[in-house]
């Protein structure tokens, strides 16, 4: 199986961030025809009939969604969500650092497939070099008049703002996006009212992977029925997929949704180094429950994970190796849903804490096999009860990892215990006296 | 509970979490311009990026950072500048500071040193090189420099990896930490061509190899690379 190169066509060749380059490629066709030869409900249509789906993990049909946002004059609002923070996802930093016009394009013709008149491009603060590259290529397309008053010459106006995040997690939520847009702490509000009604200050809004947009040119270009024609059923097109972990070659590969997982891990990216085998892996970011080996042999589309009770969320598979012990693994994944959670629902804040206090006395020996059903339990109370899914995508991997890992979990925490009982043996006293000194946590 | 334990959670507890709040002073209001002084070029660029937006309040972001980049942090001076620019109350920004990791509510220092610790460097033992890292800027006394461990910085495939100052680089080895903190120390260019902006940056495996464990040293410019 080899890759099926469509956003990454051309990703390597030196100026693509250039307009000079991106035209000569034939850039900018597609704005165009959009905008001049195609009424707001042809694009509509297109974007509909392509079965393109959202990219950024839901999985939501983007036609739809545009078709979500209310006629009026009143103003309307894209957002690109470039606040790519998923452990195990760069496939929105290759497209903007390589290709950054074809995303401005994407957002051209999502605004007229919203109707809207204002843009934003919420980008992560970590990503230094890449907001750079966006905001030069912006000015260039402001220059040649793609973007701001009357783009291309018609009356249509777009502003378009990159607006660089200072570092969270949570506002790559949707909701939490608009708050960190509007200049607040970034907590997920309740919904509805959904952003196609109520969203950037209280206007329609229409939000979008990076990944998403970027596809929209290639629909309009070359037609929905082609686009629809790759990929199987329900998951069209091609997908930027993120391989990392324990593979020899990880990096970004663009691929056909339906092509079966291995060919993705063995195939393309290498598979773990020899002599070691696949024990785990998340097909869809961290926030994916766990899948094994077995389930390699699975298309990689969104329905196959879904029924395999996993998801493909954003497309980053993470493999881990036989080397590699699962409970310091959950117990990273869980530091890192805590440290990353707002704070706004009690479950997930609680959850996410208790966990990791939890996998902790695991890790150190001070864990009962009791432990395991409460921790289990402990997900099962944050899975559907917060106002995003943050809590839930901590829940459901170590939900999973618990049920496939069990008896590892069961091992390692005996083992961790003797070792314990070993040291407070020979340190005893001292180590209760600092635990004293500390007080409680 | 062990020592590591208690240390990891006092450090990523907020400043200030436990301590109780000052009853006697009155609540901070919206800071008199003609009281606060402000560096004209900070005024002009919060000014500015106020004026890309709709709604001026969204310009926080963009302003804390602005202010961080002359104070070095979020300090109550820097706070204050921007509340009198933006006409918000220091509650109000600090509310913003505090959620947002870039922005720093502690003087730790102007530059920084991320190490992604995260899932899927944690699978490639990033721990190991962070602690290294950490134990390097000791043994060199680095200064006025913010290194810490950081949730997923967004690139994963050149896992260990860390962001100095903006640049991204990697894979390291527990062995590129002397040279990555002497860079940092003297102001040089960190680790030059194993950076991402590099324009001759190749993973080791993209020229046939596979990834190593510890990292090879990096590959001769390619003339194709972009």
């Amino acid at each position: 199986m080899t890759e099926t190169k469509l956003l990454t066509e051309n990703i390597h060749e030196p100026g693509l961030n250039t307009i000079a380059v991106y035209e000569r490629r034939g850039g900018y066709r597609s704005a165009r025809k959009a905008l001049f030869d195609m009424s707001q409900d042809e694009v509509l249509e297109e974007l509909k009939a392509s079965g393109l789906r959202g990219r950024g993990g839901a999985g939501f049909a983007m036609g739809m969604k545009a078709g979500f946002i209310p006629k009026g004059t009143m103003d309307k609002y894209l957002c690109c969500n470039a606040d790519e923070s998923e452990p195990g996802t760069f496939k929105d930093r290759l497209l903007m650092q390589k290709n950054p016009h074809l995303l401005i394009e994407g957002i051209i013709i999502g605004a007229i497939a919203a109707d809207a008149n204002k843009a934003f491009i919420f980008i992560r603060g970590e990503y230094e070099l890449q907001a750079k590259i966006l905001a030069a290529a912006v000015i260039e397309a402001l220059e040649k008049g793609y973007v701001g008053k009357g783009i291309f010459g018609s009356d249509t106006n777009l502003d378009l703002v990159v607006h660089r995040g200072q570092g969270a997690y949570i506002c790559g939520e949707e909701m939490a996006l608009l708050d960190g847009l509007e200049g607040k702490r970034g907590n997920p509000r309740l919904k509805p009212p959904f952003p196609a009604s109520q969203g950037l200050y209280q206007g329609p809004t229409l939000i979008n992977n990076v990944e998403t947009l970027c596809n929209t040119p290639f629909i309009i270009e070359k037609g929905a029925e082609w686009f629809a024609s790759m990929g199987i059923d329900k998951s069209t097109g091609t997908k930027m997929v993120s391989v990392s972990g324990n593979v020899q070659r990880p990096g970004n590969y663009e691929v056909e949704l339906g092509i079966k997982a291995r060919d993705i891990v063995f195939g393309l990216a290498g598979g773990p180094a020899e002599g070691r085998t696949v024990k785990c892996w998340f097909p869809g970011g961290s926030s994916a429950p766990v899948l094994l080996d077995e389930h390699l042999d699975l298309p990689y589309t969104f329905e196959a994970m879904k029924e395999a009770g996993s998801m493909l969320g954003s497309g980053a598979i993470i493999v881990v190796d036989d080397t590699l012990p699962i409970v310091p693994l959950a117990l990273r994944l869980a530091e890192f849903y805590r440290h990353e959670s707002c704070g706004k629902c009690v479950p997930c804040r609680e959850g996410t804490n208790w966990t990791v206090k939890m996998l902790e006395r695991m890790d150190e020996g001070e864990g009962t096999p009791m432990d395991l059903d409460i921790l289990a339990g402990v997900q099962q109370n944050i899975i559907g009860n917060c106002l995003c899914v943050l809590g839930d995508s901590m829940a459901m991997p170590i939900g999973a990892m618990i049920k496939h890992f069990r008896e590892e979990f069961v091992q390692h925490m005996e083992a961790a215990r003797d070792k314990r009982n070993l040291t407070q043996e020979a340190y005893g006293a001292g180590e209760l006296a600092a635990a004293a000194e500390a007080g409680p946590v | 509970m062990s020592e590591r334990r208690v240390l990891r959670d006092r450090r990523r507890m907020p400043l200030g979490w436990d301590q109780p709040a000052d009853l006697e002073k009155d609540a901070a209001t919206v800071p008199d311009p003609a009281e606060v002084e402000v560096p004209d070029e900070l005024r002009a660029s919060i000014q500015a990026a106020m004026g890309r937006y709709p709604d001026p309040h969204s310009a926080t972001l963009p302003a804390l950072a602005a202010a961080q980049k002359v104070h070095g942090w979020c300090s109550p001076e820097a706070i204050s500048q921007v509340a009198a620019v933006m006409r918000l109350t220091p509650a109000d920004l600090s509310s913003v500071a505090t959620f947002y990791d870039m922005l720093r509510t502690e003087p730790v220092g102007r530059r920084y040193v991320y190490v992604c610790t995260s899932v899927a460097c944690h699978v490639k033992d990033a721990k190991s090189v962070y602690d290294a890292i950490a134990a390097e800027a000791l043994e060199q006394d680095l200064q006025d420099c913010d290194v810490r461990e950081f949730e997923c910085l967004g690139a994963c495939e050149m896992a260990p990896m860390a962001s100095v100052d903006g640049r991204y680089v990697g894979p390291l080895d527990k062995s590129d930490a002397g040279e990555l903190v002497s860079a940092v120390k003297e102001s040089r260019q960190v680790l030059p061509g194993r950076g991402l902006e590099d324009s001759d940056y190749r993973l080791p495996w993209q020229d046939g190899g596979s990834a190593p464990d510890p990292p090879e040293p990096p590959s001769p410019p390619d003339p194709d690379a972009a």
